[in-house]
């Protein structure tokens, strides 16, 4: 690391930013660029992809992106982007919106389904100088991600009665706890929470909470408990700081990120991504679907922090850590100073202007 | 009534900011009864397990004080049988209305939940939280009024699982033309009778496309019908995060029976958690009053022990019950006692931040009420 960018740290070590100083001792050859697929998506989707590429360009990092055009009305998946994101094994994706109604299934649930990514991650937590309600929040929600309520297996029994399958099974649900515990050991969380219904549906929840009961024998230091899901709604309210990793099946684990992440600053700020064995896509925390209005689109000021946190999680996953730390400490110093903000966090500024806040930050 | 008159217009002197509408409100109307009304009515009571008894009785004791037109049938049911005994659903078809503590459903097999196994005995089809910030009670939230209406009886929570084989379970969520039009009607007719302005229909149609759909058609079927109310729909996880952010953009919702179990204990825990909020569930002939959200909640074994269950939820909630007995005066007096008790912030159970006891708070309300 260069003089300069020492001395930039040693001066930021005093401030609250967090700063490493560590040096890390890469391999011969671990600087070649890595392609990354890049699915900019619907409504705002290009609009924080871009921020993220260009921020990326500033820091020279050894990235380079595959652009795929997809839209949320498509009937299935683009030629070619599974086998580029097979490839390349990361992905990074706005949102893609999912039309209400007949015809078109989720390409989100689809792109994960194809790659198998069974765990979605949504980090939540307070970012110094965002007030907001609730202190304390440092809440991991890790979701399953392959089936659940939304594997959308529904049929129309007869006209006015619809069945909605949910299908719970071993398989899925052993897989998510071990990764649950796995990312609590590796991240030195102390809790994991199971939230479920299993009062309710008890067969199903059931089977759930099992899975996690087995492999929570096998990690003695992590503590581990249960929840049911709507007293835990209101506990995530009341006292959010009760709470550390939360593992949870599919639709409980999506009202329950996008509730932290309201809590803790809302959606246009926690970084999360989805992770399988073998691939990982990583877009905006909670909400993929959500891809703004179409006022944020016109205005071009929707909120490009959560990509760009999320991109800082990318770059760890593809071992540059130098440039993810510096990234989020470009980002945390830009929300800590709080002059260009976007609208969902009460400024006025447009996407253009935080992206360029941040790489004035970039040391 | 004069006697009554005289406080009342010296709180309305003193109250510093009459035009809000959550000043305590008292009524300067005589409400003129028909000859019998006065005749007592029988209430189910069922006491249930855990806190259950301990705020059951707090009722029992405020309805005596009030020498309110209502006396109580008791039944014991507790959560792990099997089923509501025969006796308890004979009576509360007999006296239509019921009064509920806590019913805890066992995690686990077994055992199914006793507290759904009622509403559908008795097709009590909605399920109804008023979430609203209390004045004297700070929370982070400011401006919270919200209504979640629920289905009761289909949706998620039917009960309906199977293994397919060892491993393997699958559930099913049933969602009808029939249920989902008459929670949708119930709903605006709700906020129509009690000068509501907005409707929200929470759902996740755009994954449960046929389910949800379905759902949201009768939603907007029954709108058409209530051009004076606005209706609106919200995805339910966007819904999760835009209560905790901004609830003030929220009235009346409308909401299938799981997401609908969400959201009203998300609510009740911005407005000052679940030992406040009242609520009840209602069908065409019969209401069962509860506290609020979670009816499955019947808090630990110290709050037993010890005896600080909060009793605030369900004394609100038999206010409501006395209003749907026609007792309207006696419902007033009791929810004026109630809200000076939690402003004047001296008698406050663990869960709102103080220390007193369930007997502590109970006589404070009687001591309120004149």
């Amino acid at each position: 690391m260069s003089r300069r960018q020492s001395i930039s740290l040693l001066k930021n070590l005093g401030s609250r930013i967090q700063t490493r100083s560590v040096t890390y001792m890469p391999r011969p050859g671990d600087g070649k660029p890595r392609p990354v697929t890049l699915i900019p998506g619907d409504g705002i989707g290009p609009l924080v992809t871009k921020a993220v590429e260009q921020v990326m360009e500033a820091m020279h990092a050894p990235v380079y992106f595959e652009p795929f055009d997809v839209h949320g009305d498509m009937k299935s998946l683009p030629e070619g982007l599974l086998e580029s994101i097979k490839k390349n094994k990361v992905c990074l994706k706005g949102g893609l919106k999912t039309p209400v109604g007949g015809g078109v299934s989720s390409l989100n649930v689809n792109l994960r389904k194809e790659l198998d990514l069974f765990a979605s991650l949504v980090n939540c937590f307070n970012l110094p100088g965002l007030p907001t309600r609730h202190e304390n929040v440092d809440i991991v929600v890790i979701r399953e991600n392959t089936e659940g309520e939304y594997a959308g297996l529904e049929h129309e029994v007869v006209p006015g009665v619809v069945e909605s399958l949910k299908v719970i099974t071993k398989f899925c649900s052993e897989r998510i706890a071990k990764y649950a515990f796995e990312y609590a050991y590796l991240n030195n969380r102390k809790k994991v929470t199971a939230v479920h219904k299993a009062n309710i549906m008890k067969l199903a929840d059931g089977l759930f909470l099992e899975s996690c009961q087995e492999v929570a024998k096998k990690y003695p230091s992590i503590a581990y408990n249960e929840m049911i899901v709507d007293n835990c709604c209101m506990q995530l309210v009341a006292r959010p700081e009760q709470f550390d990793v939360m593992v949870t099946p599919n639709l409980y684990g999506n009202l329950i990120a996008n509730t932290a992440a309201g809590i803790a600053g809302g959606t246009g700020v926690m970084p999360g991504g989805n992770v399988g064995a073998e691939h990982a896509v990583f877009e905006q925390g909670a909400s993929a679907g959500n891809v703004g209005k179409a006022t944020a689109e016109e205005q071009k000021n929707a909120n490009p922090v959560a990509l760009l946190l999320s991109s800082a999680m990318m770059l760890r996953h593809l071992q540059f850590p130098s440039f993810a730390d510096r990234l989020e400490t470009a980002v945390k110093r830009v929300i800590s100073e709080g002059k260009c903000r976007t609208e969902d966090l009460g400024g006025k500024s447009t996407t253009q202007e935080v992206v360029d806040a941040v790489i004035a930050n970039l040391d | 009534m004069a006697r009554r008159s005289g406080s009342i217009l010296n709180r309305l002197l003193s109250n510093p900011n009459p035009s809000s509408p959550f000043t305590l409100p008292t009524r300067s109307i005589t409400y003129m009864p028909r000859p019998g009304d006065g005749a007592p009515r029988t209430v189910t009571l069922i006491p249930g397990d855990g806190i259950g008894p301990l705020v059951t009785g707090a009722v029992e004791q405020v309805m005596e004080a009030m020498h309110a037109p209502v006396h109580f049938e008791r039944y014991e049911v507790l959560g792990h049988m099997r089923k509501v005994p025969e006796e308890v659903i004979e009576s509360v078809k007999r006296n239509k209305v019921c009064l509920k503590g806590g019913l805890a459903t066992p995690v686990g097999g077994g055992v199914s939940s006793l507290n759904m196994q009622l509403r559908k005995e008795l097709d009590i089809f909605a399920s109804l939280v008023n979430c609203i910030n209390v004045p004297g009670l700070a929370t982070r939230h400011e401006n919270v009024d919200i209504v979640v209406i629920r289905e009761n009886t289909e949706g998620e929570y039917a009960g309906l699982e199977h293994e397919v084989f060892p491993g393997v379970v699958e559930s099913l969520k049933v969602i009808t033309k029939f249920c989902s039009e008459r929670i949708a009607r119930y709903a605006f007719e709700y906020a129509y009778l009690n000068n509501r302005k907005k409707v929200t229909a929470v759902h996740k149609a755009n994954i449960m496309k046929l389910a949800d759909g379905l759902f949201l058609e009768s939603c907007r079927e029954v709108a058409k019908s209530y051009p004076g109310i606005t209706y609106n729909e919200i995805i339910v996880d966007n819904c999760c995060m835009q209560l905790v952010a901004k609830p003030e953009q929220f009235d009346v919702m409308v909401t299938p029976n799981l997401y609908g179990n969400l959201v009203a204990n998300t609510a009740a825990g911005i407005a000052g958690g679940t030992g406040v909020m009242p609520g009840g569930n209602v069908g065409a002939e019969h209401a069962i009053f509860e506290q609020g959200a979670s009816a499955g909640n019947v808090g630990n074994d110290k709050i037993v022990e010890q005896k600080k269950a909060n009793p605030v939820a369900l004394l609100l909630s038999s206010a409501m019950m006395l209003r749907h007995l026609r007792f309207p005066t006696f419902a007033d007096r009791l929810e004026t006692a109630v809200k000076q008790v939690i402003q004047e912030g001296k008698f406050r159970t663990k869960d709102l931040g103080g220390d007193c006891t369930t007997q502590e708070v109970v006589d404070a309300v009687i001591k309120a009420l004149e």
